[in-house]
């Protein structure tokens, strides 16, 4: 006879109510293998019949040690690391890595530069919120979103894949600068998009804004407030929707975010449907400020000439002795920037990212820190779920938009 | 009962299950590629020409699938419930009529399996019949999401039962008789769509909530219940099931168009009567495809809203429904 292991509920039993000890309630495992928690993420969810009394998100299945193996590495080669971590906004974490660096060694990114970065970071934000779109429309059952959003989401790895040859692991944000210039065909493809993507945002919304069954399955489901959200340090579209405009982009701009003309779009009721509209509303503000960029995209270097800390492009290596000497310096040994500690943040999709940097002087960072936003989104999702029908549950995980990759570093 | 009878119930048999079976097949392939339209793809297309292989290619792969049971199932009930839930689906066309009698060999025949003058109350009883499958699959899985689909596959058929047979009620009154071939017959000259529009649309939100389509598919629910009450289900098991609900579908388009869309009535059929089975698989189709639509469109229905729904509007106004049908049927008919 073969011997079952069974699952006891004394393991459980500082997490679930006493009535599931008494098996009035069901506890029930979702995941980490399940369709719809976005990643591997595991739920102990305790119901009701159908109402959930208690969820308990279980994290750890992703966890990569990305931050210890950055520590390894020189902060050249680390930042491959970065794009590993939340894998919807890769061009962003290297954006909030670079910037921690150049804070770090005093680098400065020329304008070109900056400003092919807020063109590549806001399509970022629009393809992460594609995805989410589609998948969290498909978490409601509403199917055809999902492929729609694939369509137009396409169109902008393709002008990842453009300038990096690489469609998510890009790592073409470097510290001072960029790996090199764009070619000439991106200024096309980018307006392609601009021009396209208003209609198709339109498309999706005469899917889903007004349509009664996707008001019923959103509205007053998964509420939260602002203060629980200071409380808990949730950021980005979720807060946004509670009422509170704060966002990176404005509070502390970076990359010369303070030049482009964008609103922070609010709503107030905090419920999935408050978290869709901001997001709806955030993909067209990420078009316009993808428009003022590339309207006055300056000419120039795309990198910082800092010579100690910016590898020298390929065209002076065959020319000059000092540039073959930077060159391998800084890919054997890497740079070593001064003593210090500092702290550098972006607007992600999904709220405030962070990274924590402490130099002790060697090539190599002594401590890097990711503070990443689905990190407290995902300790909200108790308080979300509470009392909401398991169906809803799956709405509500997928309007937070949390990332594994980004919750286990 | 002579041989002769019996052998032609035996052939009309033969027809209707091998057709729904084929047609389960194509019904499956035809969603797949109208699906793939609405969604900017291109669907199912390399097996055979324009996919047409596909159907025997997939029956092939889940053929071949090993077929495993649960350790702890209850294992007569968990092998009974696909087949409790295939039977009810192919027989319950059995009462529609394709098309006028036709002359073969100097015989006249009747192109259904029988005509019983309580058709529409079969329809009813063999519908009820199929709700038992899916709970029992569900609850013999020994499966938390498999239990939670059974148990929402009860709920919700039962109270759409109600709404259906209500719906039912208005082409009944308007033809005077319970037999689907008397009703077919009473749309020579004007469609029962034109005089129950809102018998027509109860029909169609009740059956596409009992057989579980999309966007009340809540046994099933992918999201969230995995695959709800076939879970544990796979290889030829799975497939009965899967048979089950496009056979179903096919059912309630069938119905639904001899109920309200005229089944096989449509012009000429009084010098070719032949037409009428392929004027009633048009119609078919045309049901089929806005099945698919519906699907390509909506979000699904939340259960506690469905279950509402069910009872605050769609029960209240089917009975609404038949009221104002048989008070306009006493002052118009006298």
């Amino acid at each position: 006879m073969r011997e079952i292991q069974e699952f006891s509920l004394d393991d459980l039993r500082h997490l679930v109510s006493p009535r599931a000890l008494t098996g009035e309630t069901m506890v029930l495992n979702m995941g980490p293998q399940h369709p719809s928690t976005h990643g591997v993420l595991r739920l102990i969810v305790e119901l009701d019949g159908e109402i959930v009394v208690n969820c308990i998100p279980d994290v750890g299945y992703l966890h990569t040690g990305i931050e210890k193996n950055m520590e390894g590495k020189t902060y050249q080669k680390a930042e491959v690391m970065t794009d590993r971590i939340d894998y919807m906004y890769t061009m962003g974490n290297n954006l909030v890595y670079c910037l921690a660096v150049e804070k770090l060694t005093g680098l400065k990114s020329p304008p070109r530069a900056d400003a092919i970065r807020v063109i590549l970071a806001e399509l970022s934000r629009i393809q992460s919120h594609l995805l989410w779109i589609g998948t969290s429309a498909l978490d409601l059952a509403a199917m055809s979103v999902f492929l729609y959003a694939m369509r137009e989401r396409e169109m902008i790895m393709d002008v990842f894949e453009l300038v990096s040859g690489q469609r998510m692991m890009t790592t073409f944000i470097r510290p001072g600068g960029l790996w090199r210039d764009v070619p000439s065909e991106f200024e096309a493809a980018v307006r392609e998009i601009v021009r396209v993507f208003p209609k198709r945002i339109a498309e999706y919304e005469a899917l889903l804004t007004k349509n009664p069954l996707f008001l019923d399955r959103t509205r007053g489901i998964g509420k939260i407030d602002t203060m629980t959200c200071k409380a808990w340090d949730v950021t980005g579209p979720t807060l946004r929707a509670t009422g509170l405009a704060h966002d990176v982009r404005k509070a502390n701009p970076y990359c010369g975010f303070e030049q482009y003309d964008f609103d922070i779009p609010t709503q107030t009721t905090g419920d999935v449907y408050a978290r869709y509209l901001v997001r709806v509303e955030e993909m067209r503000q990420s078009v316009r400020i993808v428009e003022q960029a590339l309207n006055k995209l300056p000419y120039g270097s795309v990198r910082d000439n800092n010579r100690k800390y910016v590898p020298p492009p390929r065209s002076e290596i065959g020319m000059s002795m000092e540039a073959l000497i930077h060159h391998f310096k800084l890919w054997t040994e890497g740079f070593s920037p001064p003593v210090g500690s500092v702290y550098a943040t972006v607007e992600s999709p999904r709220g405030e990212m962070g990274v924590f940097l402490e130099s002790d002087g060697s090539p190599k960072p002594y401590r890097v820190h990711y503070r990443t936003p689905s990190v407290p989104l995902l300790q909200v999702l108790p308080i979300l779920s509470k009392g909401h029908y398991v169906a809803d549950l799956v709405g509500i995980i997928g309007s937070i938009d949390i990332v594994l990759g980004d919750t286990d570093r | 009962m002579t041989f002769g009878l019996f052998l032609e119930w035996a052939v009309k048999s033969l027809i209707v299950i091998l057709g729904m079976t084929i047609g389960f097949a194509y019904v499956t392939l035809f969603e797949r590629r109208v699906l793939a339209r609405f969604q900017v793809r291109i669907g199912p297309n390399r097996a055979g020409k324009g996919g047409i292989l596909q159907p025997v290619a997939d029956a092939l792969k889940l053929i071949f699938k090993e077929d495993l049971i649960p350790d702890k199932a209850d294992k007569l009930i968990f092998v009974l419930a696909p087949v409790l839930t295939v039977i009810p689906a192919l027989i319950i066309t059995g009462v529609v009529p394709w098309g006028p009698p036709i002359t073969l060999f100097g015989k006249q025949f009747t192109l259904s399996v029988t005509d019983i003058n309580v058709g529409a109350l079969y329809i009813l009883t063999v519908t009820s019949i199929s709700i038992y499958g899916i709970t029992l699959a569900g609850w013999s899985s020994n499966n938390k999401y498999a239990t939670l689909g059974g148990l929402r596959a009860t709920a919700q058929m039962i109270s759409y039962e109600l709404a259906l047979g209500l719906s039912f009620i208005g082409p009944i009154l308007l033809a005077g008789s319970m037999s689907l071939t008397e009703i077919v017959h009473a749309q020579k000259s004007v469609w029962f769509i034109v005089y129950q529009p809102l018998g027509a649309i109860i029909y169609m939100i009740s059956t596409i909530a009992e057989i579980n389509r999309s966007p009340f598919d809540m046994p099933e629910a992918e999201q969230e219940l995995t695959a709800g009450y076939h879970v544990e289900y796979s290889g030829m098991k799975f497939a009965l099931f899967f048979m089950a609900e496009y056979i179903k579908m096919i059912a309630i388009c069938m119905i639904g168009a001899t109920l309200f869309l005229g089944g096989f009535q449509g012009p000429f059929l009084d010098q070719q009567p032949w037409l009428g089975p392929i004027y009633l698989l048009l119609k078919v189709v045309v049901l089929l495809f806005g099945l698919v639509w519906i699907r390509a469109t909506l979000p699904r229905i939340r259960y506690d809203r469905l279950m509402a729904f069910g009872w605050k509007i769609l029960f209240p106004l089917a009975l609404l429904n038949i009221m104002v049908t048989a008070l306009v049927m006493i002052l118009v008919g006298g």
